[in-house]
């Protein structure tokens, strides 16, 4: 590698959640659009039950990365482990990472033409081949948790975007997954409506769920985060615990976007 | 709450502002003078054409060829000691529609209402006396049907579905007859409105998943795979359908062995099967391009597989989106039955040029072109038209546009 980014290793002193073993580990990965190098040697592990949010310029590789996880993006060099099993082009690795990886996307995409209480149980029953009772009694729990179980029969295009990330929430957690991934949860979202979908991310967060978070809501992350990293260029320029980035940022590129988004 | 199955309707409608006639009629046609000289022309143009029609119709025009040949025009020649098979597939069929719209109730119901108004129609119609029981018949049939699957609708649900799949084999062996059970009807004999409505069923049921196909084909990563389907819908799309049916009929024979001979019919399904799929293919691509990317991202997301997706996921959306522009494609696919005429079959149009050249109406004045072929377009606009406002229905309900 040419260009050497040193990387300060977060001293994990003091972490919100209990945390477990490794359960994503990511050595030197890179990937390329065409000629274009959008991740250049990311390294870094999350631990079961951490939360990790990242952070940094747009444009600068942090929805690629967290898609290279459950392999929306494939990534081109570097090794990408996720729960014990490798990141390869076997179809049957992937559809099994995906099964335990939930994801939620900043435009929701929710299924149009499905009602809320269907766009929840479709996987369970599809792919965990659960009953539609079973997935049923489970979307409402489900519901109740995000808050709003009065919506189930209603179709997608009649809730609200907030109500809307939420289902999505709920979709995702129907899988019951080991890991969640979010991109930009809460950007697509008008402002009074972003409390509630970190509402039930701070409660996910405390129910010990392992969540990666790309976000710009720094209250949020300062409250929730184990651990920040600072995209910047496709690569990892600092990480450390939200006290250590928001009090003593060590890089000048972590500086100066701070004090943009502050 | 366990309960999926809730219908949500949308329909909100519009509040009537309560118009006066005369409001209207100066506000639309005639709020200028320009726009009142045209509206005044165009009004002098229909009515005037409207008035030579009907007073040719009335007085000059000859409608026994169309009379006398009613039968020929239903069903060619069909022999007539077997007829009763074809009413019994259209009862059947009949019935079906019947059960379906008390189970389904919605567009299906509203099918069945004006499949009763028709036989109704044609029973008032001054026809034979046993063709207008028959009708009344059918149209009894229809409202029995209709009030079983009203009153047991969970029980006849799949007993319907699975009629409704073997109906088309039924329906053959009706019509053409199975060794042993009932004499065979050559295919040759098959004729008149009975085989252009097989035609155009058969083409419109079979091209149905080969153009989702080919659709899919031409998406796929598979170069073998997206070459053949673009090569495939291009060069069906450049071509006339009268060729495709050439040559469906002069080479199919080609590729087969010499002891397998198919009939005329079955070669002209072939030919408008693989026509047809070819537009609709291209109607379905412009579907699956209109649903966004996300949407696939969140079905592999939760771990669904690529078929999963793309059944429940892609289809749905896509073919919700181009109903219209499918149902259209299956009109012209009726009409297009049409041109079988030229491999020789007699279907509804073959049977019109058979009527014309009948020796009895050479002494008819100009002929009974005019006539016959009127009929005969009747026939056709009564169908499309039906098609055309089952569409609108579809639309109205999936809320097409309004998403
Ligand atoms: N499918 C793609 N093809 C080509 N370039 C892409 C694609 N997806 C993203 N990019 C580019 O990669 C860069 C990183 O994108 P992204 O990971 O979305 O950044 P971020 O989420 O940090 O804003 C951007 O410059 C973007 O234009
Ligand atoms: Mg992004």
């Amino acid at each position: 590698m040419s260009e050497q980014v040193e990387v300060k290793e977060a001293k994990r002193s003091t972490p919100k959640h209990q945390l477990g073993e490794e359960i994503i580990i990511c050595r030197d990965v890179h990937k390329w659009f065409g000629d274009f190098h959008v991740l250049c040697g990311v390294t870094t592990s999350v631990r079961k039950g951490e939360v990790v949010v990242i952070f940094g310029p747009s444009g600068s590789g942090k929805s690629t990365f967290i898609r290279t996880i459950n392999r929306l993006e494939e990534h081109d060099k570097g090794q990408i482990i996720v729960d014990g099993i490798e990141m390869t082009n076997d179809i049957r690795n992937i559809d099994a990472i995906r099964r335990e990886v939930g994801m939620v996307f900043q435009q929701f995409n929710l299924f149009p033409h499905l009602t809320v209480l269907q766009n929840i149980t479709l996987a369970p029953v599809w792919v965990r081949k659960k009953t539609k009772k079973e997935a049923e009694a489970m979307a409402m729990e489900l519901l109740e948790r995000v808050g709003i179980p009065e919506q189930a029969h209603k179709y997608p295009g009649q809730l609200s975007g907030g109500q809307q990330q939420r289902v999505a929430i709920a979709r995702a957690l129907a899988m019951e997954p080991r890991i969640m991934l979010f991109d930009e949860p809460t950007s697509a979202l008008d402002p009074e409506m972003i409390k509630e979908v970190l509402d039930v991310m701070r409660e996910l967060a405390s129910s010990g769920m392992t969540m990666l978070v790309v976000t710009h809501e720094m209250g949020f992350a300062r409250e929730v985060a184990d651990r920040m990293l600072f995209f910047d260029k496709g690569q990892i320029v600092e990480q450390g615990t939200p006290e250590q980035i928001f009090s003593n940022p060590q890089h000048e590129r972590t500086k100066v976007f701070l004090s943009q988004i502050l | 709450m366990s309960s999926t199955d809730v219908q949500v309707t949308q329909e909100v409608k519009q509040p009537r502002v309560a118009v006066s006639l005369i409001d209207w009629l100066r506000r639309n046609l005639f709020s200028n003078w320009l726009n009142s000289i045209i509206t005044l022309l165009l009004l002098w143009v229909i009515v005037s054409a409207l008035v030579r029609l009907f007073d040719w119709a009335l007085t000059e025009a000859t409608w026994t060829p169309v009379v006398k040949n009613l039968r020929l025009f239903m069903v060619g020649r069909y022999p007539g000691e077997a007829i009763w098979r074809v009413q019994v597939a259209l009862a059947l069929v009949l019935a079906l529609f019947g059960i379906s719209g008390g189970i389904w109730g919605g567009i299906t119901r509203k099918v069945t209402s004006g499949l009763v108004a028709a036989t109704i129609l044609l029973a008032i119609l001054p026809l034979s006396m046993g063709t207008r029981l028959y009708f009344v018949g059918m149209a009894v049939l229809m409202a029995l049907g209709f009030i079983a699957g009203l009153r047991f609708p969970r029980l006849l649900r799949w007993p319907a579905i699975a009629l409704w799949i073997i109906s088309p084999i039924v329906i053959v062996i009706l019509i053409g007859g199975i060794s042993g059970l009932l004499p065979s009807v050559d295919t040759s004999l098959w004729g008149g409105l009975m085989l252009t409505l097989m035609l155009a069923v058969v083409g419109i049921v079979a091209s149905f998943p080969i153009g989702v196909l080919l659709a899919l084909g031409r998406r796929s990563k598979l170069p073998v795979v997206k070459g053949f389907c673009v090569a495939y819908i291009e060069t069906i799309r450049g071509v006339p359908l009268v060729t495709v049916l050439f040559m469906a009929s002069i080479m199919l024979p080609l590729f087969l062995p010499a002891q397998i001979r198919i009939a005329d019919v079955v070669r002209a399904m072939v030919a408008l099967t693989l026509f047809s799929a070819a537009y609709l293919a291209e109607n379905v691509r412009g579907g699956l391009q209109a649903v966004p990317n996300g949407q696939i991202e969140a079905a592999r997301s939760l771990g669904l597989n690529v078929f999963q997706t793309t059944t429940l996921i892609l289809l749905p959306q896509a073919l919700r989106m181009v109903i219209p522009a499918i149902v259209g494609q299956f009109i012209s696919l009726f009409k297009d039955t049409s041109l079988a005429v030229v491999v020789g079959l007699t279907e509804l149009l073959g049977i019109a040029e058979v009527v014309i050249r009948q020796p009895d109406w050479l002494t008819v004045p100009g002929g009974v072109q005019r006539e016959v072929l009127l009929f005969v377009a009747l026939i056709y606009w009564v169908f499309s038209f039906s098609m055309a406002r089952v569409s609108y229905q579809i639309e109205r309900r999936l809320g097409v546009g309004t998403r």
